[in-house]
């Protein structure tokens, strides 16, 4: 006989879109077990535990719990939605431009620096506006239009003092007049799944920043450019934001790999949370 | 639906039906983010601090 497949979820809240995905594991009669990364502990000497999952789904909020999680999970030998490589370049703006450039999938200009000096160097020579982002963080926090030089020398001394040591890699990227939106893509697997508009007034167009949701058409060329960006990550469970740039067309902005889809779901009318348990099952599956 | 006491304005609050262990209300009254401990009974804490690798 079969034996029954064991899912993990970690997760640091549960916010709505936990809720749908516990409802959805429900609805599928899976047999899974709710991780809070606040409670978890590992002893590396003894796997046992963790092996007994036949994947890990993970909705960590902090990037940190759930980045060491997956890399422990999968030393383990534990197949997880995403992997812990994914996580690694998802979650670094850097990383993730790197993986973008070494595939030539279209992206805003970007430039890094690690200190104050060489990175007024770079902005300067970038030109004015520049947005500067920390390489690890979301949810639109702390991003910085810079209009000028004045502005760059105070942001790029108040993030080497005031900062910790990640905010010493300076990503700087080049501010792009869009027009009031971006869009989000969900890529799950091979398929491109839904995409949004998010609109605002304001230069962050998030949604934890007050953007409001429009359903976007997926279009042939939304679709190449997020199957694209999502297989330069590694693939797997992703949200992808494109940004229409005035001169280069639709270019990839970051993709994230624990996305947030409460606006999105009702949105599109689409079962995310069911989609992603399916995919997580057959990852589960593949493995078993 | 059961009430708990936000532990900074000690206004009372509903908690709907369906709520779960985790989830994160706000006070109505002032504002604070409160997660909840426990269903039966029900119980919240002051939620924890926005960190700086959170996001999604």
């Amino acid at each position: 006989m079969q034996r029954r497949l064991k899912i993990g979820v970690l997760y640091s809240r549960v916010r709505v879109e936990e809720k749908w995905i516990f409802a959805a594991l429900e609805k599928r009669g899976i047999d899974y077990d709710r991780l809070d990364d606040r409670a978890i502990h590992f002893d590396l000497n003894d796997p046992k535990p963790w092996q007994q999952y036949d994947a890990v789904l993970e909705r960590s909020i902090s990037y940190n719990a759930g980045l060491y999680t997956l890399r422990l999970l999968n030393a383990f030998g534990v197949p997880t939605v995403n992997t812990a490589s994914v996580a690694e370049i998802c979650g670094d703006k850097l990383m993730t431009s790197a993986a973008l450039a070494r595939d030539g999938v279209p992206q805003p200009h970007n430039a890094t620096a690690f200190t104050p000096e060489a990175a007024l160097a770079a902005i300067e020579a970038f030109g004015y506006p520049v947005v500067l982002k920390p390489v690890v963080g979301s949810w639109g926090r702390l991003l910085a239009k810079v209009n000028d030089r004045d502005a760059a020398e105070a942001v790029l001394e108040h993030k080497s003092t005031l900062g910790s040591v990640q905010h010493s890699v300076f990503y700087i990227q080049e501010y792009i007049e869009k027009p009031g939106r971006d869009i989000r893509a969900i890529v799950i697997g091979e398929r491109v799944l839904t995409a949004m508009y998010r609109k605002s007034e304001h230069w962050i167009t998030n949604t934890a920043r007050g953007g409001e949701g429009e359903l976007c058409p997926i279009t042939p060329e939304i679709e190449e450019l997020c199957l694209r960006a999502a297989k330069s990550m590694g693939g797997g469970v992703l949200a992808v934001d494109l940004v229409e740039h005035p001169e280069k067309g639709l270019v990839v902005n970051e993709i994230n790999h624990t996305m947030e889809f409460h606006t999105m779901q009702p949105v599109s009318g689409i079962d995310i949370a069911g989609e992603i348990v399916e995919y997580t099952v057959s990852v589960a599956k593949e493995y078993a | 639906m059961s009430a708990v006491t936000c532990p900074e304005c000690e206004a009372q609050i509903g908690l709907d039906d369906g709520t779960e262990v985790g989830e994160i209300i706000v006070c109505s009254d002032c504002g604070v983010d409160l997660e909840v401990i426990a269903i039966d009974p029900a119980a919240v804490q002051l939620a924890p601090m926005e960190q700086e690798d959170w996001g999604e």
